[in-house]
């Protein structure tokens, strides 16, 4: 193999870890109350602004930024868990559909109202200069965009496999009666689902927002990796959202590499709808 | 419904433009009528099959680009390229119809977006369908059937034919076989299976259909504006205008979608028209609020308690 390939390889996997990271709140949402949620890329475009806002506003960088995204987002997911969520639930899907799609408007023309359609990019300098690891170059702002999103997905995780409320958002998952009968109060944690699931959006977007370009419609392409990733690692798998993000970075580097970058988005979509079509059975298995 | 209701309705639709004759107004009555067309086509599979496609901007895509295409390589009027138009949406809507409507719920409406992102994708990098430029239509008109005009009274009637036609297959639809069948696999597909309904085949045959008709629409903004690029005619925004211009009025309902449209097209006309380009993002904030409200107190649509009040004062319902 090639080193350049190696390096495309190893740029794939970092950028993976980021998808991984805010496709695991998605899966989670899903796991939790059978709800897609088709503002989930804009929830990541927000966390982007705010990192963007926290460097224009006071200069800070990702130490800063990160922290603020996740209790910004976590707080707008709380807010739209009790505000909307809670009452589209139990509706007809149409009305699902239409919850999440008018709130993915909403964010989305915000954002281009507030701060214009223009692409911005934080300055260079915020996390400079490469690292050589051997053979490899790689830019410090996407070694630690990778790093940290694999730690968060991986206390994600944690959370939700080895703690009590991890325990109790499983029982609600499972049977919401039977874990009201038990004394968990359902609504209680599906609010910590959204609140937990949008922080990992605003530290994703605050993670990326280092070496990506930030702009409003850039939600509608996140919303679609988010998509592919768990459908590829099943509904409601964190685990499998890991391995389907880490797999689609690789792929999306590997054809951007291989046959141009304006391909790259075509091979992941087509990826998309042909798990779709081939592994209907694995996919409904929640459903 | 109240057999009044259509001499009135369909008066009101053809004085509308003496009555509201500036420019302006005709203007936005024909777009009334355009989008309407649009919503009522994806109103047989996303209201009455409960089948909720985010993507049908790719059967609006075939309309207009095969409206345009015809004239580009053929020299045909766009309206001449019609059928054309119409015909690659039926093989289209067949082709991922068969895969994909054996996905229920969610899995349709995710699977339905990517094919509409893919194919959006696809023809931004084709270039004999103009890639992110787009295809025009005829600079200068070369025959009164190139449909060119500079009033939009005649296409506000070219319009109101084309809804009428869309409504009666679709009130055709609903009181035959076909329109029961669907409306039972939206209630419940296993359930209607279990009594006989070939529930697979009707399902595509509604797709189909559907997919025509919305190419339909997609030739007549091809005739009207003369121009498509892949986000006008192939953008996510297509496919959600349809759904949610549909789902305000009443998603299954018959005239639902044009009473959705009647609401948003004025909206986003006027709003655009006063806040200019640089307050454009403040429609569709509009739009979103909207759409959030609606799906938050009145998930049927408003037109569904207006027909459940009628229905009250009146006694039991006779339809």
């Amino acid at each position: 193999m090639s080193s350049t390939l190696i390096q495309v390889i190893a740029g794939g996997l970092l950028l993976g870890a980021v998808y991984a990271l805010f496709s695991s709140g998605l899966t989670l949402i899903w796991g939790m109350m059978n709800v897609i949620n088709f503002a989930h890329g804009d929830f990541v475009m927000l966390g982007m602004y705010v990192a963007f806002v926290v460097w224009t506003l006071m200069g800070g960088g990702p130490a800063a930024a990160v922290p603020i995204a996740a209790l910004v987002l976590a707080s707008l997911g709380i807010v739209c868990y009790f505000s909307l969520i809670r009452h589209i639930m139990r509706g007809p899907m149409l009305a699902q559909i239409l919850g999440t799609f008018g709130l993915a408007l909403l964010l989305r023309y915000s954002a281009f109202w507030y701060f214009g359609a223009s692409f911005r990019t934080l300055p260079e300098t915020l996390v400079g200069g490469t690292l050589l690891i051997g053979p490899l170059r790689i830019e410090s702002s996407r070694l630690l965009a990778g790093v940290v999103a694999l730690l968060v997905t991986a206390c994600l995780h944690l959370i939700l496999t080895r703690t009590a409320l991890g325990s109790r958002m499983l029982a609600v998952a499972e049977d919401a009666t039977a874990a009201e009968l038990m004394g968990i109060r359902p609504e209680r944690m599906q609010a910590v689902a959204w609140g937990l699931a949008a922080a990992a959006t605003g530290i994703a977007g605050a993670l990326i927002a280092n070496f990506f370009y930030v702009a409003p419609s850039v939600g509608e392409t996140l919303a679609i990796v988010a998509f592919v990733t768990v459908s590829l690692g099943g509904f409601g798998s964190v685990p499998g959202a890991l391995v389907a993000g880490l797999l689609i970075g690789v792929i999306e580097s590997v054809s951007a590499y291989a046959i141009g970058a304006i391909y790259k988005d075509i091979v992941v979509y087509t990826l998309f709808v042909l798990a779709l079509w081939l592994r209907p059975q694995g996919l409904m298995g929640k459903a | 419904m109240n057999r009044a209701v259509w001499p009135i309705l369909g008066l009101i639709l053809l004085a509308y433009p003496f009555v509201f004759s500036t420019p302006f107004q005709q203007r936005l009555g024909a777009l009334v009528l355009l989008y309407a067309t649009g919503a009522s086509a994806w109103n047989i599979v996303g209201g009455y099959a409960g089948l909720i496609s985010v993507g049908h901007a790719v059967f609006f895509g075939c309309g207009a680009y095969g409206a345009l295409a015809s004239y580009q390589y053929l020299g045909l009027p766009p309206i001449g390229g019609l059928p054309i138009g119409v015909a690659a949406s039926v093989f289209i809507a067949a082709i991922i119809g068969v895969p994909t409507l054996r996905l229920s719920g969610h899995y349709f409406s995710m699977a339905t977006i990517a094919v509409a992102e893919l194919m959006r994708l696809v023809v931004s990098n084709t270039e004999w369908l103009g890639g992110a430029q787009g295809l025009s239509g005829p600079p200068v008109p070369r025959t009164p059937l190139d449909l060119s005009f500079i009033s939009a009274l005649p296409y506000y009637y070219l319009f109101l034919a084309v809804l009428t036609a869309v409504l009666a297959l679709t009130w055709q639809m609903e009181r035959r076989r076909i329109g029961y069948y669907l409306r039972a696999i939206s209630d419940s597909e296993r359930a209607a299976r279990s009594l006989g309904a070939a529930a697979p085949r009707y399902k595509l045959y509604a797709y189909m259909l559907s997919a025509a008709l919305t190419a339909v629409a997609g030739a007549m903004y091809a005739v009207m504006f003369g121009f498509v690029d892949p986000e006008s005619g192939l953008g996510i925004l297509v496919s959600v205008k349809m759904l949610i211009m549909a789902a305000l009025g009443g998603a299954g309902l018959l005239l639902g979608p044009l009473v959705g449209a009647a609401i948003l097209v004025p909206l986003e006309e006027i709003s655009n028209n006063l806040l200019g380009g640089a307050g454009g993002g403040l429609t569709f904030v509009a739009y979103g609020a909207i759409i959030v409200v609606i799906a938050r107190f009145q998930p049927g649509g408003i037109l569904r308690p207006v027909l459940g009040a009628l229905h009250q004062r009146k006694g039991p319902a006779k339809t």
